[in-house]
């Protein structure tokens, strides 16, 4: 009896294994696809039946996209962008955070809820405004205009709040004004060394989210020098909508620095969206 | 009585104000500054901005933009466009989040338990979530594609008919639905994942002595356990639903496989008005009915949230 059953409990196991292992491969197969597709010769690409694996591997593709369009500057422009987001959400999320965390000011309650409470809000339902605001900045066009919404992040902000208010004593702060320490070095090295963790999850996600930014580019980017890779790839599909091995080269290219990320910093990665909800 | 506020205010002031609490309120605000300028100038203006703007008609090329009360609003909800844009985001919303929660639940269920293979599966079904839109948009695209794609490819091999499923706006819509699922599940399954981690291994053992079986457990235990984290899962997937765009645009327009007619959603609605008929005040009125679904369904979600902790309480 006991055998009969542990028996078909390893059947069930097995049964499950195979059907998530059918849904990994849905889950990666799409990728996979478009890696392979990326190396194939233009007689390949349209081959029927398809074939996974291409039978003469090419970097072919490759080349050919950078003479048809200026894709290194397609990722110079998305990694410009992403890295300085990414370092001024860490700054202003330290920093505000910080000090809605720990210090005592009238306003304090309602700037900090109405950073959160706009969280919601989705950028797309106020980009209209803040697209007319950029043109009588005279920042469409150009690289200020397309990072300006990126630079700081709600979520970050409360997040940082929620680390140093939890994770950091006062008494830690106290003591260093004790010393004659400033409010800034207390900021500065004291404060941010203990957020590195909640700091570099706010960093990683800033990153992603930047690197994928799309629909702001797509309005206040005129020019192609200033496309980031999202863009050059759309305008880049527009003219060649069937070479799809070309299309295949530049996708990978786009995908590859978050498949390298997440390679390094799987486990922080998933941490962070498990903690932040992968919310702006 | 005014006399006596202002001698309390007074002494309030003496305590609190003191130099060293001038110099560390002096910090506050100067740290704040910068944050504060943005946020007010990215976020708080253009917000307030979009209900004013919604109330008039307010074009760009027209130098004249007289206030038309609730005109916009009125025309909107004639406007045939916005009723299939709001019809096609709700069912794509809804279907997709559905979908994705419901198979991440079993997921998430089974890979809890401590296995070798859990954090191999967590990796591979995480990935989408971390690619970005428009590559892999391109890329299921071409996997979608009528003559040449894998996945008619893969229907011929079962005897199945071709599909054109970015030809035929209806067939679209659950085009881009799979393919959502197929970027949300990771995400959903990452946070049950967490949810079911954290119930106290107590409850569960407690069932057990009680002699309940697997399905009694997850039933009576693990499931009403998992409903705060498992409605915050359905609001957040929700909300990101409602703000889809970027599939649209680079799946089903302009280009051959899709001859001039996209999925209508709302924001590309918002988008087509605003910036390619110049029409911000009634964009602006749409965008405004965005933000208000948006607002509903986090309103839902509290008030549940908060119902629940009445009960518990």
């Amino acid at each position: 009896m006991v055998s009969h059953r542990s028996l078909a409990s390893r059947l069930l196991t097995l049964l499950a294994h195979i059907v998530l292992c059918a849904g990994a491969a849905f889950m990666v197969l799409p990728i996979l696809w478009m890696a392979a597709t990326s190396f194939k010769p233009a007689t390949e690409v349209s081959i029927w039946p398809p074939r996974l694996l291409p039978d003469a591997p090419t970097l072919e593709n490759y080349r050919g996209i950078f003479e048809d369009a200026p894709f290194g500057q397609f990722f110079v422009n998305s990694l410009s962008l992403s890295l300085i987001a990414t370092v001024s959400v860490a700054v202003t999320s330290l920093v505000a955070g910080a000090v809605f965390a720990k210090y005592r000011f009238p306003g304090r309650q309602f700037l900090f809820m109405a950073i959160l409470a706009t969280a919601i809000v989705p950028f797309e339902s106020y980009m209209i405004p803040l697209y007319l605001q950029l043109i009588s900045l005279g920042w469409i066009n150009t690289f200020q205009g397309i990072l300006l919404p990126t630079l700081f992040m709600s979520f970050g902000i409360f997040l940082l709040r929620q680390h140093v208010s939890s994770a950091i004593p006062t008494e830690l702060l106290e003591a260093g004004r004790v010393d004659g320490a400033s409010e800034w070095w207390i900021l500065a090295r004291v404060i941010a060394p203990l957020s590195a963790p909640a700091l570099s999850a706010i960093g990683i996600f800033a990153f992603i989210q930047a690197w994928a930014a799309f629909i702001w580019p797509l309005m206040v980017a005129n020019e192609q020098s200033l496309f980031n890779m999202e863009l050059g790839l759309t305008a880049f599909q527009f003219r060649f909508s069937t070479d799809y091995g070309k299309l295949m080269a530049g996708s990978v290219l786009s995908v590859l620095p978050m498949l390298v990320i997440f390679v390094i910093l799987r486990r922080r990665i998933i941490e962070s969206v498990a903690l932040t909800g992968m919310k702006g | 009585m005014i006399a006596r506020l202002a001698d309390a205010s007074r002494s309030w002031l003496h305590e609190n104000f003191t130099r060293d609490n001038w110099r560390l309120l002096l910090f506050c605000y100067v740290a704040l500054a910068p944050v504060l300028l943005l946020f007010g100038y990215v976020r708080a203006w253009p917000i307030l901005k979009s209900f004013v703007l919604s109330f008039y008609k307010w074009e760009l090329i027209n130098p004249v933009r007289p206030f038309i009360g609730w005109l916009n609003y009125e025309m909107l909800l004639e406007d045939e466009n916005f009723h299939l844009a709001l019809k096609n985001t709700a069912v794509y919303s809804i279907s997709t989040v559905m979908l994705s929660t419901l198979l991440a639940l079993p997921l998430a269920i089974f890979l809890a338990r401590k296995s070798r293979f859990s954090a191999i599966y967590q990796t591979l079904y995480f990935l989408p979530v971390i690619t970005p839109m428009v590559p892999m948009s391109i890329a299921w695209k071409w996997i979608y594609d009528y003559n040449h794609g894998i996945l008619n490819y893969l229907l011929s091999l079962v005897g199945l008919p071709s599909v054109a499923w970015l030809t035929d706006p209806d067939i679209a819509l659950w085009a881009l639905i799979i393919m959502g699922v197929w970027k949300m599940l990771g995400y959903s399954m990452i946070l049950l994942l967490v949810g079911i981690r954290n119930i106290p291994s107590t409850y569960v053992e407690a069932a057990a002595i009680d002699g309940a079986s697997g399905w009694r457990q997850f039933r009576f235990v693990t499931l009403p356990l998992l409903k705060p984290i498992l409605l915050y899962v359905f609001v957040t997937s929700t909300i990101n639903a409602f703000n889809v765009f970027t599939q649209v645009y680079v799946m089903t327009l302009g280009s051959q496989s899709a001859p001039g007619q996209a999925v209508r959603v709302i924001v590309f609605d918002i988008y087509q008005n605003a910036f390619q008929y110049f029409r911000m005040g009634y964009a602006s009125a749409e965008a405004v009915m965005l933000t208000l679904i948006v607002l509903g369904f986090t309103l839902i979600q509290f008030r549940i949230a908060r119902d629940k902790a009445g009960q518990d309480g």
